[in-house]
């Protein structure tokens, strides 16, 4: 009798504890720290929104692979006029929505329509910008015409912002998203996880998951003790690289270090004093020690920079050299600005670790030559409407991870406020210029007139730093754009 | 002398030798001794500045230099204890004050006047108690914004009720006794009788309350910042020091341990010193004038 | 005893009301204009203005306080402003991990507690009493989220018994729910545990020098049958007066821990409002969880009351 309670208890226990562990075989739960206000990816900012549904939920006409390339997602191929005008797409034929609506050259039309609408609240507006009409000689074939030549067109239709939405499903896609894409939305628990699964009728390759957990864990401790207990089975970009060694010697485990586009950048009011004077922003700028700050918050991952580039890119200019850290320089040039005994500055910091510990170093730097810095920690929505809005700040840390983001330096209308015709000139030239060559050497101008002009302290490149399970095969290892692919994520065995 | 002060006097010997003799007193003093003496100590000297980064040397463990180690930023982890002492000290210091200052008038009055007085102030407890120090500081933050003077005011704010609970409850007692009734026959205004004779005898009840609260102050004030709302960086403080560990743990384990055990052991100290005082003023509040 | 129990009530009321009006001034009239603290000054006006008409702001202060209690008296919490939702539904998902969290750790607290209480008690002086005193000591003086912290180290990383925080959900099995509230209930409980040690060792021992108790040794009852069946009974009093008055601890205790280990609880849901600026969430949620200690505290009242008679008299019930 005590045996067989034994072995129903051992039998209990067994399936018990190790019945989930065997699940795991088609199956993905993949961690995030930022939970999406909402899932649809063409009406609003948020990355963690394109962080669950790019590729994954909805499809553009293009898409944008691991490598950073343009590659055809809905259309299947496309032809550019000679004059760079006007492009063909040939769009896949027997593609449905979710919901069973099918896709057609009128989707692509209205999910343009509605991105370039008066009332759009499409956050990347300029993407959509050069476009003046969109047309369908039939169903399977989509024309836009452009206003003028934009060399990089496909590419920004491969943004999570350019997705093709149906028109009777577009109102709900916030809270039950209906796209195209190989997964379909299940459910979201909100404050905890978003899961998707299979789509059983998708035109394309079936993914090899049967279903993808997205688990909001906010807390950087909480993440790494979720992913050494195993009930995560991946993080891309995991917020506690200093427990980066235990995940390295332990053989469960695989860490990724990538490249993001993001440019972390301390911020400056440009219009505000005294940081309207170049001479205190370079002050900043010397007194700073990035590397100090790559080891301390980011536990050396991370890569300096000089300018708003990130330095993976081809056209990259090493512009690091130009402030180094210099206390004394940094004081000389406060005092050539009236500032000799210093002053104080608010440094209101967004809740990434990145900010949070990196504005604790650099407030620690500035004090060394006079600053006083007051530390503000504000959650995102505060920082998106202090900040981002209202410029209501003296300085700030933040990371910008659009791709080939210039653009915000020429801005008529940006928080940091910074104004020069000179760069606004050269940025309008590089829209027109259609050679690589001729890119390339402007975008090196518009580094060094950034570094020249230091509208802000430009820190290092966010990196991505990720840790999965070793047996876990296809995850993106950088990221050219804000997403989490899972359709190509397989367990190998 | 006047004959009653040579009364007090010589009841006060048999009394020290009873503290001495008591085991709570004299660990729970020691304890609580050796905190103020660290706090007071961070004004004036710490070894290191604890806000000084020394990114090259972060993550060190405890070596004859740095006797705790430095943690991720390089900083002392001994210094920070120390400011931490301070730190913790003084929140703990002012929310009691605002828990006696307000909540002991409170419950005397209400022990005075009875009738609708006495109902308003238990309906005051009853919903002041609803709100958990951790509640009243999320609700202040919600508008206000995180610091360590928000933590002091909801703290402060809890602390209202038990001491206005605590006056109440010996004051009501007191009255009845035969030396107020003296004291009334002989037309003494209330507020007169309050000073002179209640509060006198409840003078040791509050000293005990007193102590336990500052430990739970102490703990409050270890759980807010640990979460973020309480004091805020550059300011060291225990229990951000506790968050900021949890993804060193395995690179520095220190890290997490030094901080948790100055908290346990304040609170230690603090709670044996509030016992060891019961015990010893306990006797004394029976026999009160 | 009629008499007693509709005084109770009305207090009760009267408590309930001033917790809810403190609430509301607190967080919608004081900030001045609670949608702009919601959505930003910046917004656009067409939306500040739907939501001003949402939140029916045009109406004076204490009309609109009417309509919100009554409202929430209703079971209507209105609509989360980031979500979407109405907030009932997303009270309802969470109460679900708060409440059984909530129980367990008074469960097993009581568990631990009573037992180590009476029998340190009987033991008064002894090994056993002064071991448990200890162990009370460092327990009331531990703070909770290290020993969550430690736990996880434990428990979920080194020996991976248990998970390292998350909710596997009701709907992945009793036992999977139950094993992501084990660590932290445990948590919960053990300096709860400490604390009601020691009121029931005290009490106990109060209790065993009582004439009552003396008078049954007399009648030929035996020591442990005087102990259980009347010291114990008498000594629970003040005891569930103290399990009562801990509700509002193990409140408190449960927003630190379900920061911890990441539990989808309603302790979480207030923060995360809070970083959204979500007031109308904000405000519901906190008034809940007060009104929850006012009821418990009200029900403890109520069992005072029952358990010893002499208390119904009313007046100086300390």
């Amino acid at each position: 009798m005590k045996n067989l309670f034994a072995a129903v208890g051992a039998l209990v226990c067994g399936v018990l504890f190790l019945g989930p562990a065997y699940a795991a075989k088609d199956t993905l739960v993949v961690g995030m720290v930022l939970e999406p206000p909402h899932l649809d990816p063409t009406a609003g900012a948020a990355g963690a929104i394109r962080e669950v549904v790019y590729a994954n939920v909805f499809q553009g006409l293009t898409r944008i692979d691991r490598t950073g390339g343009v590659k055809p997602a809905l259309a299947a191929s496309w032809t550019v006029s000679r004059d760079k005008l006007v492009y063909t797409f040939k769009l896949h034929s027997g593609v449905k929505f979710h919901d069973g609506t099918p896709f057609d050259c009128a989707i692509v039309k209205f999910s343009y329509d509605r991105a370039t609408a008066p009332g759009s609240v499409n956050a990347q507006k300029g993407l959509f910008e050069p476009i003046e009409k969109t047309e369908c000689p039939d169903a399977l074939t989509a024309v836009v015409s452009l206003k003028r030549p934009a060399s990089n067109f496909l590419f920004n239709m491969g943004w999570g912002d350019a997705v093709m939405v149906a028109p009777n499903s577009v109102a709900g896609n916030k809270t039950n998203p209906i796209g195209t894409g190989p997964f379909k939305f299940k459910r979201w628990v909100k404050g905890d996880r978003v899961e998707l699964e299979r789509n059983p009728a998708y035109w394309g390759t079936a993914p090899a998951l049967a279903a993808v957990t997205f688990r909001i864990v906010p807390d950087p401790s909480a993440a790494a003790a979720a992913l050494m207990a195993g009930d995560l089975d991946a993080f891309p970009n995991f917020p506690a690289p200093e427990t980066l060694s235990r995940f390295r010697e332990d053989k469960r485990f695989t860490v990724h270090l990538g490249t993001t586009e993001g440019e972390t950048i301390l911020a400056l009011n440009n219009t505000r004093k005294p940081y309207d004077d170049v001479r205190v922003r370079r002050a900043l700028a010397y007194a700073v020690d990035r590397q100090a700050i790559i080891t301390g918050a980011m536990a050396g991952t991370g890569v300096a920079i000089g300018s708003h580039f990130a330095p993976h890119h081809a056209a990259y200019v090493d512009l690091t050299g130009a402030y180094p850290h210099d206390p004394a320089q940094a004081k000389a040039l406060l005092a050539q600005a009236g500032l000799a005994s210093g002053f104080k500055a608010v440094l209101k910091l967004p809740p990434p670790a990145y900010a949070r510990r990196g504005g604790e170093i650099i407030a620690a730097q500035l004090a060394e030559v006079g600053v006083q810095v007051e530390l503000v920690p504000v959650e995102w929505a505060q920082w998106l409407e202090q900040v981002f809005k209202q410029s209501d700040f003296d300085m700030t840390i933040i990371s910008h991870t659009e791709p080939m983001d210039l653009d915000i330096y020429a801005r008529d209308k940006y928080y940091f406020n910074y104004h020069s015709d000179a760069y606004k000139a050269l940025y309008q030239k590089y829209l027109e210029t259609l050679d690589p060559a001729g890119q390339k050497e402007l975008l090196g101008l518009m580094q060094r007139k950034l570094s020249e002009d230091e509208p802000n302290v430009f820190l290092f490149s966010l990196p991505k730093v990720g840790v999965w399970n070793a047996k876990v095969r296809g995850l993106w290892e950088n990221s050219p754009t804000q997403a989490n692919d899972v359709t190509e994520v397989h367990w190998a065995e | 002398m006047r004959p009653e002060a040579m009364g007090r006097w010589a009841a006060l010997r048999p009394a020290l030798a009873r503290a001495l003799g008591s085991r709570s007193l004299v660990i729970g003093g020691a304890i609580t001794g050796a905190l103020v003496a660290s706090a007071l100590l961070s004004l004036l000297w710490t070894p290191y500045s604890a806000t000084a980064m020394d990114i090259a040397h972060r993550l060190a463990p405890p070596t004859w230099a740095h006797p705790f180690g430095t943690d991720r930023f390089g900083r002392d982890v001994l210094s920070m204890i120390l400011v931490g002492a301070g730190n913790s000290l003084l929140v703990a210091l002012v929310a009691v004050g605002i828990g006696i200052g307000i909540g002991t008038p409170l419950g005397a009055m209400a022990a005075a006047r009875r009738g609708w007085v006495d109902e308003a102030l238990m309906r005051f407890n009853d919903f002041v108690f609803a709100f958990p120090a951790l509640l009243s500081a999320v609700m202040i933050t919600a508008l206000a914004g995180p610091g360590a003077v928000n933590a002091i005011i909801a703290i402060g704010i809890f602390n209202i009720p038990v001491f206005a609970r605590l006056t109440r409850g010996a004051a009501l007692g007191l009255w009845r006794r035969e030396f107020v009734l003296a004291a009334r026959v002989a037309a003494k205004g209330p507020l007169a009788i309050q000073v002179e004779h209640i509060l006198p005898n409840i003078a040791g009840l509050l000293i005990v309350q007193g102590t336990i609260q500052f430990a739970l102050a102490i703990l409050a004030e270890a759980g807010l910042s640990y979460l973020g709302l309480g004091t805020q960086p550059p300011q060291p403080s225990w229990g951000k020091m506790l968050n900021d560990a949890q993804t060193l743990i395995y690179d520095a384990p220190g890290l997490a341990i030094f901080p948790g055990i100055a908290i346990t052991l304040s609170v230690l100290g603090l709670n044996l010193l509030g016992d060891g005082l019961r015990d010893l003023l306990d006797p004394r509040l029976r026999r009160a004038r | 005893m009629s008499a007693f129990l509709w005084r109770r009530l009305a207090a009760l009321a009267v408590t309930l009301a001033a917790a809810s009006a403190i609430v509301f001034v607190v967080l919608e009239v004081l900030p001045g204009d609670p949608a702009a603290v919601m959505l930003g000054v910046g917004a656009r006006p067409d939306t500040l203005a739907a939501l001003r008409h949402e939140m029916s702001l045009d109406l004076p202060a204490a009309l609109r306080y009417v309509l919100w209690v009554g409202r929430l008296l209703a079971g209507d919490f209105g609509k989360s402003y980031t979500y979407g939702v109405p907030v009932a539904e997303l009270i309802a998902d969470r109460v679900f991990v708060s409440l059984p969290l909530a129980l367990l750790a008074m469960a097993l607290s009581t568990a631990l507690a009573i037992p180590l209480g009476v029998v340190s008690a009987a033991r008064h002086g002894r090994g056993v009493d002064t071991a448990v005193m200890g162990f009370t000591q460092i327990g009331v003086a531990v703070p909770n989220f290290w020993l969550g912290l430690l736990f996880i180290l434990l428990f979920a990383v080194k020996l991976a018994w248990l998970p390292s925080g998350g909710f596997a959900g009701w709907d992945a099995g009793l036992w999977a729910g139950v094993r992501s509230l084990l660590l932290p209930a445990v948590t919960l409980a053990l300096p709860q545990a400490a604390i009601l040690a020691r009121v029931t060792r005290a009490s106990v021992l109060e209790t065993l020098h009582e004439d009552y108790v003396r008078t049954a040794r007399a009648k030929g009852l035996s020591r442990a049958e005087a102990l259980w069946g009347h010291a114990v009974r008498n000594a629970l009093i003040p005891v569930v007066t103290i399990m009562g008055l801990q509700f509002s601890f193990l409140l408190a205790g449960t927003i630190i821990i379900e920061n911890v280990f990441s539990l989808p609880g309603l302790g979480r849901l207030i923060f995360q409002a809070i970083a959204q600026r979500d007031l109308i969430v904000v405000k519901d949620l906190i008034v809940l969880l007060a009104s929850s200690v006012i009821l418990v505290n009200f029900l403890v009242d109520l069992a005072y009351a029952a358990l010893d008679p002499r208390l119904r008299g009313g007046g100086d019930a300390p």
